[in-house]
């Protein structure tokens, strides 16, 4: 089937198969390569993007339901050569480190603070919940985010 | 091994009247799907036979919380995030707030819908225990009309449920009568979040003085469907909720549920934990 949509503010028109998953299609088709997979099994969230403002399991959702929506990848959060918030906090405070988890949790993180401008403790723990880290332990990834919205 | 996406069908109706007459044209040969949080798992496994899908998702016509002074109706596309920011779902039922904010992270509370809680059939499933507490009905609609059933009596056995081939789930509905009521729900997993229950119990009661006068209690994942336990609510009803009666309500419950040994859990573990839970709720209904 053929497929219109927005990513990161740019229209696309692909033919895909509709059951296709949209993590491969973007990693595949777009070579949209910063979107990762994990478990592929909505687990992990190294796969998260922002579906029409809402954060999902790119593993989870068929292409065909994508037809007509924006979506926003790790590729779309920085503004040209500026960092987002968040992304430079994960820089400056060791919130990354293999990186793999890194895309999924920044946009769980920029879409926290999109919806929630001073979060709690237990915010920002809710809010991360779905994205897991066998690297930092979390504590590095928690700073960087209240360093974030701090800013 | 992950499955062949090429064999696979997803087609989007405009409209669900669309999408009810492909049902019924072909029936058996269309299955719907929603937010694909337990179905795309599948694919992706490799455990996914059935090939032709009806998506859903984007008929509006399924979506939408409704309250009125009896009740409050909810489409079969709400999601968890939905059912959590709903103030009327927030005061009255605050349980079933309580398993959408559990059940995955919120990626999945995105994308996981009552509806497909429901159809998809776990005796694991977080929202069903609740739905049970709170008398919940279900819509059942088809080109030939629609049906209400109580959800009590829906699951028929594991992975069984009343509703035919040609026919979507298209609402559930709540009493609004849980006012003065104390509610308990309590998931138990291997971690807090993203986690599969281990067992789940779900309680609401209300007290005529010191004696509980209205008690419902529903368990997850220990016995083929979600389970409301009649017989424990008859030991406790017109009871206080003192040592005694909470003991042998314990030992009824044991009789009424029947938890097994599989990959998250023991038999063991879970009648225990069931009996704890049980006990727990209880001792919230003391002054």
């Amino acid at each position: 089937m053929l497929i219109t949509f927005n990513v990161n503010d740019e229209s696309r028109t692909l033919e895909v198969f509709p059951m296709a998953r949209l993590l491969d299609v973007l990693r595949e088709q777009l070579q949209l390569t910063g979107t990762k997979e994990g478990c592929g099994e909505g687990e992990c969230g190294a796969c998260t993007v922002i579906l029409d403002g809402k954060i999902v399991n790119s593993c989870l959702v068929p292409v065909a339901q994508v037809n007509g929506s924006n979506i926003k990848t790790i590729e779309g959060v920085a503004q040209q050569d500026q960092l987002h918030a968040v992304q430079q906090a994960f820089i400056d405070h060791g919130g990354a480190q293999c990186g793999i988890c890194t895309p999924g949790m920044v946009l769980a993180a920029v879409d926290l603070l999109n919806r929630n401008p001073e979060p709690s403790e237990t915010d920002i723990r809710n809010g991360l919940a779905g994205n897991l880290c066998r690297c930092t332990g979390y504590m590095k990834i928690f700073e960087s985010v209240v360093r974030a919205y701090q800013k | 091994m992950r499955a062949f996406v090429p064999n696979y069908e997803l087609t989007t109706p405009s409209s669900l009247a669309e999408a009810l007459a492909l049902l019924n044209r072909e029936p058996g040969v269309w299955k719907p799907f929603a937010g694909g949080t337990d179905l795309m798992v599948l694919l992706e496994a490799g455990k996914l036979p059935h090939r032709n899908y009806v998506n859903i998702w984007s008929l509006n016509e399924l979506r939408g919380i409704e309250a009125t002074d009896t009740h409050i109706t909810l489409g079969a596309l709400t999601t968890y995030t939905d059912v959590q920011s709903h103030p009327v779902l927030q005061d009255e039922f605050p349980m079933l707030c309580q398993a959408a904010s559990e059940t995955g992270g919120l990626a999945i509370q995105n994308r996981g819908t009552l509806g497909g809680n429901i159809v998809n059939a776990s005796p694991a499933a977080d929202s069903p225990p609740a739905l049970l507490a709170y008398g919940a009905e279900v819509e059942l609609i088809s080109t030939g009309g629609s049906r209400w059933l109580p959800y009590r009596g829906f699951h028929t056995g594991y992975k069984q449920m009343l509703i035919g081939q040609n026919e979507l789930l298209a609402r559930i509905r709540l009493p609004r009568n849980t006012r003065n009521a104390t509610h308990y729900y309590r998931k138990v997993g291997t971690r807090k979040a993203q986690a599969i229950s281990k067992v789940c119990l779900a309680g609401l009661a209300k007290l005529d003085g010191d004696q509980i006068s209205d008690v419902r209690i529903a368990l997850g994942s220990v016995a083929p469907i979600v389970v409301r336990c009649v017989q424990t609510e008859d030991a406790l009803r017109g009871q206080k909720p003192d040592a005694v009666s909470i003991k042998s309500a314990c030992a009824t419950l044991a009789q009424e549920i029947s938890p097994i040994d599989d990959i998250r859990s023991t038999a063991t573990y879970r009648l225990q934990v069931a009996k704890n839970l049980l006990t727990d709720f209880l001792l919230t209904l003391r002054p």
